[in-house]
C-alpha cells in the first residue's frame, strides 16, 4: 500500500533523511519509532506530500505522490504532530468542512460526520467551539478529522502525546479498532504504544532506518527465569550441563528458594524443566525473559551511535 | 470550483465565530457613519448660506466624493486587520500543513481565502447602503455617482485584500502581515504625490500605479475600463504571487 524507496531529505546542509526505504502492506499497522529528532516527522510530511524529498519516490496505493498528489491525498488521513485545529469553529462545523474539502459526496456528508462524531466519542461536545475543549477532546477531533473521507491510509504523528493515561488508552483503543481495515503508520517515541497496537515496527535514528521487523522478532526471547527450591551449587552445575544454555546467574536465594536467570541460545525450556523435576526439586516459577522493545531499541540506537 | 466555495465558507465562519469581523465592521461603520453625518450637515449648512448668490453647489462634490474618499482612507487602515490572519495564522498554528494534505489545489486555497475575506468586505460595504438611500429620500437628487463610487471602492478594497493575502502568505506573524500590508497600501496610495517633482516618464508611471488616481474617476461618476483593468491586474498579480509563495514553501519545506 505504501512504498517508500530511497528517500533523502536535506534542509540546507543538514541531512535529515538518508536513503530511507520501507513498505507497509495493506491493513498493517506500522510503528514508526525513533528518538526525538530522528526524522520521523519529516518522513511523515514527505508521505503526506507536504514536503517533497530531495531524492527517492513515495508511492501510496500505486500513485506517485510527486506526480499525482491529488489522487494520493484522497487516500490519506493525517494527524500532524501538534494537531492543528481551527479553534474558532465548532466541532461539527469543522468536521463538516473537512468532509467538504476531502470531497465526501454531498449526500453522505452528514451521515459520515455523525458517524465519525460517534466513533470518536465527540457527541456531547459536537456543537461546542474547539477552542473551549480539553486536550483529550482536541486529540479525538484530530483523529476524527483524519478518519473523515474514509481514507485507506492513516498517518498518525504521535497521536497520544500530552494526554493523560485514560485518554491514551482511548486513543489506542480507537487505533486498535481500525486494525485490519486501514493501513496505518503510527509514529511515536513511546515504546509500549507500539507493542500494544502495532504489528511491525520500523526504527529510525539520525535519518536512517536501523531496524525494520515484525514486533515478535524485535522482542525476541533471550532466556528464562526460574525459581526453584534447591541447592544453588548443584543447580548451577546441573543447568550448565544442559545443551543450549549459555550462562546461568543466581539472582538471589530466600528461604531455600533460588531465583536464577538463564541465557539460552535456543529453545531449551522443556529440557530445563525436565532436569529440575528429575532432580526432585520444586519448581515454583518459570518465565521467559524477553528482550523488551525498549532494550532492542536502546541496543539498536546505541549500536548505531558507536559506529 | 466547489472547493473554493467550501474554503471561502470556512473563512467566513471563522471571521464570524470570532470577534474579528464584528470589531472591524463595527469600527468601519462607526467612522463611516460619522463622516456621512458630518458631510451631510456641512452640506446643508453651506447650502443655507449660499442660497443668496453662489450657485453650483453640488451634492456629488460636497457629500458623495468626500464621503467615499474618507471611507477609502478608513478601509486603508482596517482592511489589513482583516487580511492579516489569512495565511499567517494558519502557518503559525500549523493548520496549513494539514490543509495542504487535503485533496485541494493551491489555487483553490488562494481563491477560497480571497473570496472568503472579500465576502466580509462586501457585507461591510452593504451596511453603508442606507447612506445613498437616505440622501435620495431627503434630497431627491442625482445620486448615481454613489453607484460608480461603490464599484470603485469595491475594486479598491479587493485590491487591498489581494495585497494583504499575499503579504500574509509571507509571514507567520499577523502583526508583521498587518504592518507591511498597511505600509504597502499606503505607499501605493500616495505614490502619485511624487509626480509633482519627478519629470516624465517616471511621473507617468507613478501616476499609473497609484491606487488612488484610478479611484478618482469612479467618485465623479465615471466608469473607465482602464481603471477596472488596473484593479483587476493588481488583484491578479497579488493572487499569482501568493500562489508562488505557497508553491515555494512546499519546495523549500
Amino acid at each position: 500500500m505504501i512504498e517508500v524507496s530511497h528517500i533523502s531529505k536535506r534542509f540546507g546542509h543538514r541531512l535529515v533523511l538518508e536513503n530511507v526505504s520501507f513498505y507497509v502492506e495493506k491493513g498493517e499497522i506500522l510503528g514508526f519509532l525513533g528518538p526525538n529528532g530522528a526524522g520521523k516527522t519529516t518522513t511523515m510530511r514527505i508521505l503526506t506530500g507536504f514536503l517533497p524529498p530531495n531524492s527517492g519516490t513515495v508511492r501510496i496505493g500505486g500513485y506517485d505522490i510527486q506526480k499525482e498528489p491529488l489522487k494520493v491525498k484522497r487516500l490519506l488521513g493525517y494527524l500532524p504532530e501538534h494537531n492543528p485545529l481551527y479553534t474558532e469553529m465548532t466541532v461539527r462545523d469543522y468536521l463538516f468542512f473537512v468532509a467538504e474539502t476531502k470531497g465526501v459526496e454531498r449526500s453522505k456528508r452528514k451521515t459520515q460526520v455523525n458517524e465519525t462524531i460517534e466513533r470518536c466519542g465527540l457527541r456531547e461536545v459536537a456543537s461546542r467551539l474547539i477552542g473551549h475543549l480539553s486536550k483529550g477532546y482536541r486529540q479525538r477531533i484530530g483523529m476524527a478529522q483524519a478518519l473523515i473521507g474514509d481514507p485507506e491510509v492513516l498517518i498518525l504523528d504521535e497521536p497520544t502525546i500530552g494526554l493523560d493515561p485514560k485518554q491514551i488508552l482511548e486513543i489506542r483503543q480507537l487505533i486498535k479498532e481500525l486494525a485490519g481495515k486501514k493501513t496505518i503508520i503510527l509514529s511515536t517515541h513511546i515504546l509500549p504504544e507500539v507493542s500494544m497496537t502495532c504489528t511491525r515496527a520500523l526504527i529510525i535514528n539520525k535519518g536512517r532506518v536501523v531496524a525494520e521487523d515484525a514486533l515478535d522478532n524485535l522482542t525476541y526471547t533471550r532466556g528464562v527465569s526460574i525459581s526453584v527450591r534447591a541447592n544453588p551449587q548443584t543447580l548451577l552445575s546441573t543447568l550448565n550441563s544442559i545443551d543450549g544454555v549459555k550462562s546461568v546467574a543466581i539472582e538471589d536465594e530466600k528461604e531455600g528458594i533460588v531465583r536464577a536467570s538463564i541465557e539460552t541460545g535456543q529453545e531449551v525450556r522443556a529440557k530445563i524443566a525436565y532436569n529440575i523435576i528429575q532432580n526432585g526439586w520444586e519448581l515454583f516459577e518459570m518465565t521467559p525473559l524477553r528482550a523488551s522493545l525498549e532494550e532492542s531499541f536502546v541496543r539498536l540506537v546505541t549500536e548505531e551511535e558507536g559506529q | 470550483m466547489k472547493n473554493i466555495y467550501f474554503l471561502a465558507k470556512k473563512e467566513l465562519k471563522i471571521y464570524f465565530y470570532s470577534p474579528i469581523a464584528y470589531s472591524v465592521a463595527f469600527m468601519f461603520l462607526l467612522i463611516a457613519g460619522y463622516f456621512f453625518y458630518s458631510d451631510v450637515l456641512y452640506f446643508s449648512l453651506i447650502s443655507l448660506q449660499a442660497r443668496s448668490g453662489f450657485m453650483g453647489l453640488d451634492i456629488t462634490d460636497w457629500v458623495i466624493r468626500p464621503l467615499l474618499g474618507n471611507m477609502s482612507v478608513v478601509l486603508l487602515l482596517i482592511l489589513p486587520l482583516l487580511t492579516m490572519r489569512l495565511f499567517a495564522e494558519e502557518r503559525r498554528q500549523g493548520s496549513l500543513e494539514l490543509l495542504l494534505t487535503y485533496p485541494l489545489r493551491d489555487i483553490e486555497l488562494v481563491l477560497g481565502k480571497f473570496f472568503g475575506c472579500l465576502a466580509v468586505y462586501v457585507l461591510m460595504l452593504a451596511f453603508t447602503l442606507p447612506y445613498p438611500i437616505i440622501l435620495y429620500l431627503l434630497g431627491r437628487t442625482d445620486i448615481s455617482p454613489f453607484f460608480t463610487g461603490y464599484l470603485g471602492i469595491f475594486l479598491m478594497g479587493s485590491a487591498f485584500i489581494a495585497l494583504g493575502l499575499f503579504i500574509s502568505s509571507l509571514t507567520e506573524s499577523q502583526i508583521v502581515a498587518a504592518v507591511i500590508t498597511f505600509g504597502l497600501s499606503l505607499l501605493f496610495w500616495i505614490i502619485n504625490w511624487a509626480t509633482h517633482f519627478v519629470g516624465p516618464p517616471l511621473s507617468k508611471i507613478l501616476e499609473a500605479i497609484s491606487i488612488i488616481t484610478h479611484f478618482e474617476d469612479f467618485m465623479k461618476g465615471i466608469i473607465d475600463t482602464a481603471h477596472i483593468i488596473f484593479y483587476l491586474s493588481f488583484i491578479s498579480l497579488s493572487l499569482f504571487l501568493t500562489l508562488r509563495v505557497l508553491e515555494s514553501r512546499r519546495i523549500r519545506g
